[in-house]
């Protein structure tokens, strides 16, 4: 049982549960800036961590030192790396970066891991190598990557508020969004068709993916305010309000107070239960320092026009 | 250092410069366009000359459309040169000021997104040289373009690197 932190000091430690108490190991990175984003893999014998060296550096337990090790990834990143997602065959890792590209690498790490099979990305995967995959430039920093539950598809969020999905079964063809929202910040698959994203908004927000046409589809809006009760202003609450916010009523107008829960901009979107595959609860964490639990179901009988395909 | 020789010229020091495996920008060559890029300024003159009084002809005239259309068709984004971007964008703003008011909204609806996007970029970059009524236009145009392209056709506008 173990979880992995990184920060800002460059350094990344891997916590251990002994008995009752996390014990901490320190993972040399070799990097000189921040390190940004952290994943474990899904078989987790190795992670991947990155960073502002614009490296991504992949480590592993090597048993017969007793410590953590690291590879790096390097050629053709070429600016800070935001965001990480593993493939489910624990060998590609889809990495998106400030300098507007994802890009699919391989992370095969022959000490803990056997000769991974062919995928739709790409047959041949020594360590660092760079898959066939490589986004043409949105143009913004790349914010957040997740790769489907099955693999196959590969999506990204950036700065330039549109949202991206390529799709290895149709030759790598990418779909893209722009959406009418400020930039999003995370994403995540929670059916093979159906993608939560979330960020500066400070609501997650449903897009769909139409294999068959290739397009991707805005779904809706997923934190719909309920009306509040409206008491009845007096003259003198109006003036005040005025004099306080140049508004005739206190509530959602632009600017006056936000209308949804997270008050600040989301930064994480993770799928609790159920998997990428069929999400059942996903969870949103944002600079409000709030944690909001989602449960799918209720937001599909609430929401009456939403789909997850 | 500073100590020894009172001297901070130490901090002006830029080490990033140093660094060999500094990012260089590779800005993709400019696609050279079969003609000149940017819209063909004698083709929209002429559809806007066509335009006729407004006393006569109620509704939005089918030139007046074209002439946005052909206006936006086009645009200098690929190009590096500026006396290019300048002549489009005198061409653009001409359109966009000849429009009136009530039309404004017809003609946006009839864009698609990366319609708007292109006149949102316009607009902006219209924003940067005002002249004596240009604003005043330009924000009309900006309200009905940001009811369809919302926030996020500015943020483009923010982001992109292929200027208009």
């Amino acid at each position: 049982m173990s979880l992995e932190v990184n920060g800002k000091d460059r350094n990344a430690y891997v916590w251990t549960l002994k008995g009752r108490t996390w014990k901490p190991t320190l993972v040399i990175l070799r990097i000189n800036r921040a390190a940004r984003c952290v994943r474990w893999a899904p078989s987790e014998k190795k992670f991947a961590v990155g960073s502002g060296s614009r490296v991504t550096s992949i480590c592993y337990f090597e048993q017969e030192n007793d410590w953590w090790v690291c590879k790096h990834i390097k050629k053709p990143i070429r600016s800070t790396v935001l965001s990480l997602d593993w493939h489910p065959n624990n060998v590609l890792l889809a990495a998106g970066s400030c300098d507007f590209k994802c890009r699919i690498f391989s992370a095969y790490i022959k000490e803990v891991e056997e000769r991974p099979a062919p995928t739709p990305w790409g047959s041949k995967m020594p360590f660092g190598e760079l898959m066939m995959f490589e986004s043409s430039s949105s143009c913004g920093w790349v914010h957040g990557v997740c790769f489907s539950a099955n693999g196959s598809r590969v999506a990204w969020v950036s700065h330039d508020s549109t949202v991206c999905l390529a799709d290895a079964d149709k030759k790598m063809a990418v779909a893209t969004l722009a959406s009418e929202t400020l930039p999003l910040l995370a994403v995540t698959f929670i059916t093979e068709n159906s993608l939560v994203a979330a960020g500066h908004d400070c609501f997650p927000v449903l897009f769909t993916y139409d294999s068959a046409a290739g397009k991707l589809n805005f779904g809706g809006r997923l934190d719909v305010p309920k009306q509040s009760s409206q008491h009845g202003l007096t003259a003198r609450e109006c003036f005040q309000n005025l004099d306080k916010k140049e508004s005739s009523e206190g509530s959602a107008a632009a600017g006056a107070g936000l209308d949804s829960l997270h008050k600040n901009s989301i930064s994480q979107t993770s799928v609790l239960s159920g998997g990428k595959a069929k999400c059942s609860q996903f969870c949103t964490t944002g600079m409000d320092g709030g944690m909001s639990i989602w449960d799918v179901k209720s937001l599909e009988s609430a929401l009456k026009d939403l789909k997850i395909v | 250092m500073a100590r020894n020789t009172l001297s901070s010229r130490f901090r002006r020091v830029d080490i990033d410069e140093f660094d060999e495996n500094k990012f260089v920008d590779e800005q993709e060559e400019a696609a050279a366009a079969a003609g000149e890029p940017g819209p063909d300024p004698s083709e929209v003159d002429g559809l806007l000359r066509q335009y006729p009084s407004p006393a006569r002809r109620p509704g939005l005239p089918w030139d007046m459309l074209r002439a946005f259309h052909a206006a936006l068709r086009n645009s200098p984004v690929n190009t590096k040169n500026q006396a290019v971007k300048e002549r489009a964008q005198g061409v653009v703003l001409k359109v966009l000021t000849n429009f009136k008011s009530s039309e404004i909204e017809q003609a946006v609806q009839s864009l698609d997104r990366n319609g708007i996007d292109l006149l949102m970029k316009y607009i902006y970059k219209g924003f940067e040289k005002p002249t004596e009524n240009s604003s005043a236009v330009l924000l009309q145009w900006h309200e009905k373009a940001l009811a369809v392209g919302g926030l996020g056709s500015i943020i483009r506008v923010l982001t992109a690197r292929k200027t208009v």
